[in-house]
């Protein structure tokens, strides 16, 4: 072993501000999008992999990324999303017995360009205070206005629509064709790990993309629908809210999460907008109003529901909320078999006090 | 449902004397928890037994009563105080929970109608009977390492034999591991089982399979009424399982888990805390996880109260657990309480943390002669430090400089051990140096695998170590005027000190500071805020690192930094680092109030120090805290960043005293007693010629520097002799020598340990009676605070003596010379603020034995015997705030006030438990005596005949 010095690597804000930093592994290059941070203390490779993430510049606020290496089973996705990484301390080596490689080669597999020994604490604070904006991080820290330009060309998260470029493009199965109940999946960038819960609840799973209808979700003949997390605005999702509207109509068992709630919501005339810097971390409190009592969450969301125009809208109901901010965390249709949730009870990464939700879906399933 | 109604009056319970296993941690809990239910306009009702805390200040509760920890005084205080309601037993450790079950037993609570809040007996029960804890972890589908209890010798044997070794035998219902035992070696079972016999109130053990080198964890937990749990803090132990959790070095957060293994972890925890009863609180849960690809979790056990770990995971991550526990036992829901930190989110979240923290325990077995210096799964450390920083690196650095064992950090301070079979044998016994060998070994180049196979330390561990390493190399290889500031500030980054790196580039410490100066190598200050700067927190707890620029967009470049200073006047008082013989709770007591006073002089305050089971260190006592080691470069530059008025040292113990040179150095303001006159009475040949100038007897001495020298000495002096070296704490080194051969052993023992160093030898005055005095002067009056004598004869450390206050038979003429004595050495040191001076007593004339112009152990027993503010009205005068003729003294006690040393030999079996000059207590205990008939008395008292016999 010997002593490795690193090349110098910038982020440049939209507003202009600079971060210094170093390029892991001595890879040259540039990445765009737009920035956000992360909290989670565990469960790096399950962030990157998560389609929710597709063209943000994930900052770990972690001191250290990378310790435990990477694990083939431990990814939400077939491949990295995040359209770059900023950290503090990348960790080259790393110990697990289990593990397959290094983050190092696994980001490389991947060709995604990260960045270290920025100061990233200085870098939240600035996002909390400022919002979250558009960014680029590169090596090519000597061009500073030819990256200020390229920057302009960066489109604004706000009413993008993203969920297409990491949906399947073809429909899939997961699970035993066999088990007791079969569900329809919309995906808009779903995480592994949803599937892997909904399965082991057994059922048997189609999964469609993006744009599918209502008419080939249906062809299926399913129990349940499923509408997924993703990246991105909801509110270009035309197609994805038609078929909510169809299955609500129809009174279906129907579950969200993430932007599956969200495109619920539209479907329901309720309106979204872009949170300020938005909530991503594994430590998130929401308390169920229909119990009392509060679950710590796996949150990843940019964009909210519209909470005064959820709860003055006759058909639904707020079923939880964020304990920081109050925002909805939760909807139920007051008297149709739907029900969504802003947060992630899948976890993966983060703690499992929501999987009761999987098993409320099952329940609404039987019950129809 | 917000707090139960019926609740008014709370009676608390402390955790009595410290002793190794039960230290200030319940100091900082108690503190937290007595604020926090005064918030809520709850009575609260003390009872702790040790005078060196904050928690028994009259101020902290609405009734403290001073009593040992029985269910004798329990009665008596609900006698008092029927209005009693209900009974915290969470915060006072182990002490506190045995004392509730014991009064639970006799009926007491049912008695006088008091309810137990916090924790319930059958989950104590439960936790403590490792039999029971066992089976109901089977029930709930929580796996346990194969183990077995036995009540007697031969069903030990039993075990033993199903088992095979190693083994690990543990006592049930005792403190901090007492009993508690490895065996290796089938020849070894017989001793350990009986000793784990005896030493259980219940003459029971738990025998254990040994789960040797599996990676070990802590979950600290709370839940509320509402049966939310939340995690507040994950640690690590970087030493594997062996090591007692208290001697284990560890890191928060968990710095190797996955994420599916720690969830695996969490939801264990949770489902262990909701099993064992239905209690709203605090709770610790240890597992072990096995080092291979199944990465199996095994529970150790579950402590359903506030701990050691607990104060450690308040401090790491700014979450108040104790405050916020003492909540929950009101019946507060966790959603219906605020972040402390950001005061703005809810209480119901888990913190995440975007540094590191490594706590490394400090041990005393040069107190212990004779003493196992092996760690294992007992606890023999004293104290512990923990480092802040934005990496592992920086924190374990961080936390080297804070142990005050005179290194500067990991290597590069010349200290290193080269030797290698040393190395290789320490590597397998671990001790009080592991930290550092393991550095030593991978500089003399033993392979990382070979260092893994012999500690199972987790090879991310090493892989760290080895990058710090190869950094060291790297520097090496450039001098001054060559290195680049990139790597400067890289080195800065993973905590070496600028020393360190002088030692590197071969040149003086003032030269790399200019050098970072030059290059603008700054250190920032960060907040610790429970969030990773998520939200905006209003709590002004900082730790200091190093970090690359920034860039505005009107170009403006440099280090962020959170520390905001204000245009306030401000003084820093300097803690005392980590507990340990001689210099314990009673410095941090003085600190907090040093603080608070100058608070109220209108000043703002900032406090350091790095203990992190202090009040001192609890975000809310100063105005700004400052997480940091109290080690030279830290102090300097948080000097330079705030620019005080001036700096406090004499509430500090040694550790802020032998500062003080440097600082005066460096121009910076000693508030209260100069340097020159702390100097003076360390001094001995000029103090005694101070002493000389205004006749005042001292026993004979000499300084030697060479043992040719000290049998010179001894010519003159005459034996006994008592031979010390300067410059120590509680007496270390300290030996009474009765001839030439005795005393030119320890000499050459002494020099040895410490060379060049000045030894002085004194006349010991045998069958002398020991006395000392505590006084605050302001440069022209004194006021005599009090006057103890010690029972125990001359001789025996003054801190492992009963001391009396006031003195029982010392007479008028004796008690004049005391008095005159003190106020004229006060005096002619100049001394500004506290002073304690030692004498001794021989055919009625009073000789001094020392002086320190400086607050001493016994300020806060005098402080507590009298009901006075002793502390406070000192720091005001240190300040020039107050002459002492401002303040209205109203000493009140009936009777006398002892002051009782405690001891922790249990921990240490092997070890001679004889008293001498050296101090080996770890904790002291007060007790009030309405006069000289006490029994109690009585029995102390003729103890002494038993060391003037001798």
């Amino acid at each position: 072993m010997k002593y490795q010095k690193r090349q110098k690597a910038i982020i440049l804000l939209a507003d202009g501000t600079i971060f210094y930093g170093k390029a892991v592994g001595n890879k040259q290059g540039t990445a765009f999008g737009e920035v956000c941070f992360n909290t989670g203390m565990t469960g790096y490779q399950e962030i990157f992999t998560d389609p929710s993430y597709y063209g943000q510049l994930m900052v770990a606020t972690n001191a250290h990324i990378g310790n435990y290496g990477v694990n083939a089973d431990e990814v939400e996705s077939d491949s990295i999303k995040i359209a770059g990484l900023i950290c503090k301390n990348f960790s080259y080596v790393y110990s697990r017995v289990d593990a397959e490689g290094s983050l190092e080669s696994f980001l490389d597999k991947n060709n995604l360009l990260a960045i270290s020994d920025v100061d990233t604490r200085a870098l939240v604070s600035y996002i909390r205070d400022n919002g979250a904006m558009n960014a680029v991080i590169s090596t090519d820290v000597d061009n500073i206005e030819g990256l200020k330009k390229q920057l302009l060309e960066v489109p604004d998260m706000d009413g993008l629509e993203l969920a297409s470029q990491v949906s399947t493009k073809e429909p899939y199965f997961v699970g035993n064709e066999n088990a007791t109940y079969k569900i329809s999946v919309l995906d808009l960038g779903i995480k592994k790990n949803i599937l892997r819960n909904l399965a082991k609840r057994d059922a048997y799973i189609k999964v469609f993309p993006y744009n599918a209808t209502f008419e080939d979700l249906e062809a299926f003949k399913p129990d349940g629908y499923f509408l997924s997390n993703g990246p991105g605005d909801p509110e270009p999702l035309v197609e994805a809210q038609a078929l909510a509207k169809e299955i609500i109509k129809r009174d279906l068992p129907l579950f969200g999460i993430c932007l599956g709630h969200q495109v619920i919501a539209l479907a329901n005339g309720v309106s979204t907008y872009k949170m300020h810097n938005g909530h991503r971390g594994i430590n998130h409190p929401v308390k169920n109003l229909m119990t009392g009592k509060g679950e710590i969450t796996s949150q990843n969301h940019g964009f909210a529901v519209n909470r005064e125009e959820a709860e003055a809208h006759p058909d639904l109901k707020v079923t939880h909320v964020h304990l920081n901010d109050h925002t909805v965390a939760g909807l139920a249709m007051k008297n149709k078999n739907c029900f969504s949730v802003q947060y992630h009870p899948e976890a993966s990464p983060g703690p499992h006090d929501a999987s009761y939700l999987f098993d409320q879906f099952i329940e609404n399933i039987k019950k129809n | 449902m917000p707090k139960n109604p019926k609740l008014k009056s709370i009676l608390i319970i402390g955790s009595g004397p410290i002793v190794i296993g039960q230290a200030c941690e319940f100091d900082y809990s108690g503190t937290q928890a007595l604020r926090s239910l005064r918030e809520d306009g709850i009575e609260t009702i003390l009872i702790n037994s040790n005078p060196a805390t904050i928690m028994t200040d009259p101020s902290m509760a609405d009734h403290v009563y001073l009593l040992p920890l029985t269910t004798k005084s329990i009665i008596k205080i609900l006698k008092e105080h029927p209005q009693i309601d209900a009974v915290l037993p969470t915060m006072g450790g182990q002490t506190a929970l045995n004392l509730c079950i014991e009064a639970d037993e006799k009926g007491i609570w049912k008695d006088f109608n008091v309810e137990i809040i916090g924790v319930d007996i059958a989950a104590i029960n439960i936790t403590e009977d490792r039999e029971q804890f066992r089976e109901l972890m089977l029930k709930i589908g929580i796996p346990m390492a194969p183990q077995a209890t036995a009540t007697s010798y031969l069903k030990g044997k039993e075990i033993a034999q199903e088992f095979g070794f190693p083994l690990v035998i543990r006592a049930s219902f005792t403190l901090g591991g007492a009993g508690a035992s490895f065996v290796h070696k089938e020849e070894d079972f017989d001793e350990l089982l009986t000793r784990g016999l005896e030493i259980s109130p219940i003459h029971e053990v738990m025998i254990d399979k040994a789960l040797l080198g599996w990676k070990e964890y802590e979950l600290e937990l709370l839940r509320d009424a509402n049966d939310n749990v939340v995690i507040i803090c994950s640690i690590e132990n970087m030493d594997p399982m062996g090591i007692h959790t208290g001697d284990s070095i560890t890191v928060a957060p968990a710095m190797t888990l996955s994420d599916r293994t720690y969830q695996r972890m969490r939801d264990m925890a949770i489902h262990m805390m909701r099993s064992i009863g239905d209690f709203a609180g605090g709770c610790n849960v240890q597992f072990a996880v096995s080092p291979d690809e199944k990465e199996d979790i095994i529970a150790i056990e579950i402590n359903p109260r506030v701990s050691r770990s607990s104060a450690l995971a308040s401090k790491a991550t700014g979450y108040p657990i104790a405050k916020i526990a003492a909540k929950l036992a009101l019946g507060y829901h966790l959603d219906e309480l605020q972040n402390q930190i950001t005061k703005s989110t809810s209480a119901l979240f888990e913190p995440t943390l975007d540094y590191v923290i490594v706590k490394i325990p400090r041990w005393n077995f040069d107190k212990f002669e004779g003493s196992d210096r092996v760690l294992g799964i007992q606890m023999k450390s004293v104290g512990e430090v923990m480092g802040i920083g934005r990496s592992f690196q920086e924190a374990l650095h961080k936390a080297t400089q804070s142990l005050e064992i005179k290194r500067n950090g990991l290597g590069a301070d010349g200290k290193e051990n080269k030797d290698y079979n040393q190395i290789i044998e320490k590597l397998t016994y671990a001790s009080w140096d592991r930290v550092f060998i393991i550095y030593d070994a991978i500089a003399m180049g033993i392979p990382l695998s070979r260092i893994h196979e012999i500690t199972k330390i987790d090879m991310w561990f090493l892989k760290q170590y080895e990058e710090l390493f190869l950094l060291q190399k790297e520097i090496s290889t450039y001098k001054i005027d060559t290195i680049q500031k990139d790597l400067l500030l890289e080195a800065k980054q993973k905590g070496y000190g600028d020393r360190q790196i002088a030692h590197m580039l071969g040149c003086l410490e003032s030269q790399v500071y200019n050098k970072r100066e030059e290059f603008g190598v700054n250190r920032v200050y960060k907040l610790v805020d429970t969030c990773a700067a998520e939200f905006k927190a209003q709590t002004p707890y900082y730790y200091s690192t190093f970090e690359s620029d920034m860039e505005t967009a009107d170009g403006n470049r440099y280090p962020a930094n959170e520390s905001v200073v204000t245009d306030k006047k401000k003084i820093i008082v300097l803690g005392s680092g980590p507990n340990r013989i001689g210099q314990g709770i009673e410095f941090d007591y003085c600190c907090v109030h040093g603080v608070l006073a100058a608070a109220e002089c209108g000043y703002e305050t900032i406090m350091i120090n790095c203990n992190p089971e202090t009040v001192s260190t609890d975000f809310d006592t100063a105005h700004k805290l400052y997480f940091e080691p109290v080690f030279w470069e830290h102090i300097y530059d948080i000097i330079k960043h705030e620019k005080p008025e001036g700096v406090i040292v004499q509430l500090g113990g040694q550790t802020a005293l032998k500062l003080a040179e440097k600082l005066t150095k460096w121009g910076v303001k000693i508030i209260g007693t100069s340097f020159e006159s702390l100097d003076l009475a360390e001094d001995r040949g000029h103090f005694s010629n101070l002493l000389k100038e205004n006749n005042i007897p001292y026993p004979q001495f000499d300084i030697a520097t060479t043992a040719d020298e000290a049998s010179a000495i001894a010519d003159v002096l005459d034996f006994p002799i008592l031979v010390r070296p300067s410059y120590v704490l509680g007496g270390q080194g300290m030996k009474i020598v009765i001839n030439k051969e005795d005393l030119e052993k320890h000499v050459v023992d002494l020099l040895s340990q410490m060379p060049g160093n000045q030894l002085l030898l004194d006349h010991y005055l045998e069958g002398a009676i020991e006395a000392e005095a505590d006084a605050i002067c302001d440069g022209e009056d004194v006021y005599i605070i009090g006057i103890m004598e010690h029972i125990e004869p001359c001789g025996i450390h003054s801190g492992d003596s009963n001391a009396m206050l006031p003195p029982f038979n010392l007479g008028d003429l004796v008690m004049q010379q005391i008095k005159d004595h003190t106020k004229k050495i006060a005096l002619a040191l100049k001394t500004v603020g506290l002073i304690n001076i030692q004498f001794a007593i021989k055919d009625d004339v009073v000789y001094i034995i020392e002086a320190n112009p400086r607050a001493s152990r016994t300020v806060p027993f005098i402080a507590k015997a009298y009901g006075e503010p002793y502390v406070n009205y000192a720091t005001k005068v240190m300040l020039g705030h107050n002459k002492v003729k401002d303040f209205n003294f109203n000493p009140q006690l009936n009777g006398y006030a002892i002051k009782q040393p405690v001891f922790s030999f249990n921990k240490f079996p092997n070890v001679n438990k004889k008293l001498g000059p050296e101090m080996k207590s770890t904790g002291e205990s007060i007790l009030f005596i309405d006069s000289l008939k006490d029994d109690e008395f009585y029995e102390i008292y003729s103890r002494r005949k038993m060391y003037l016999n001798k």
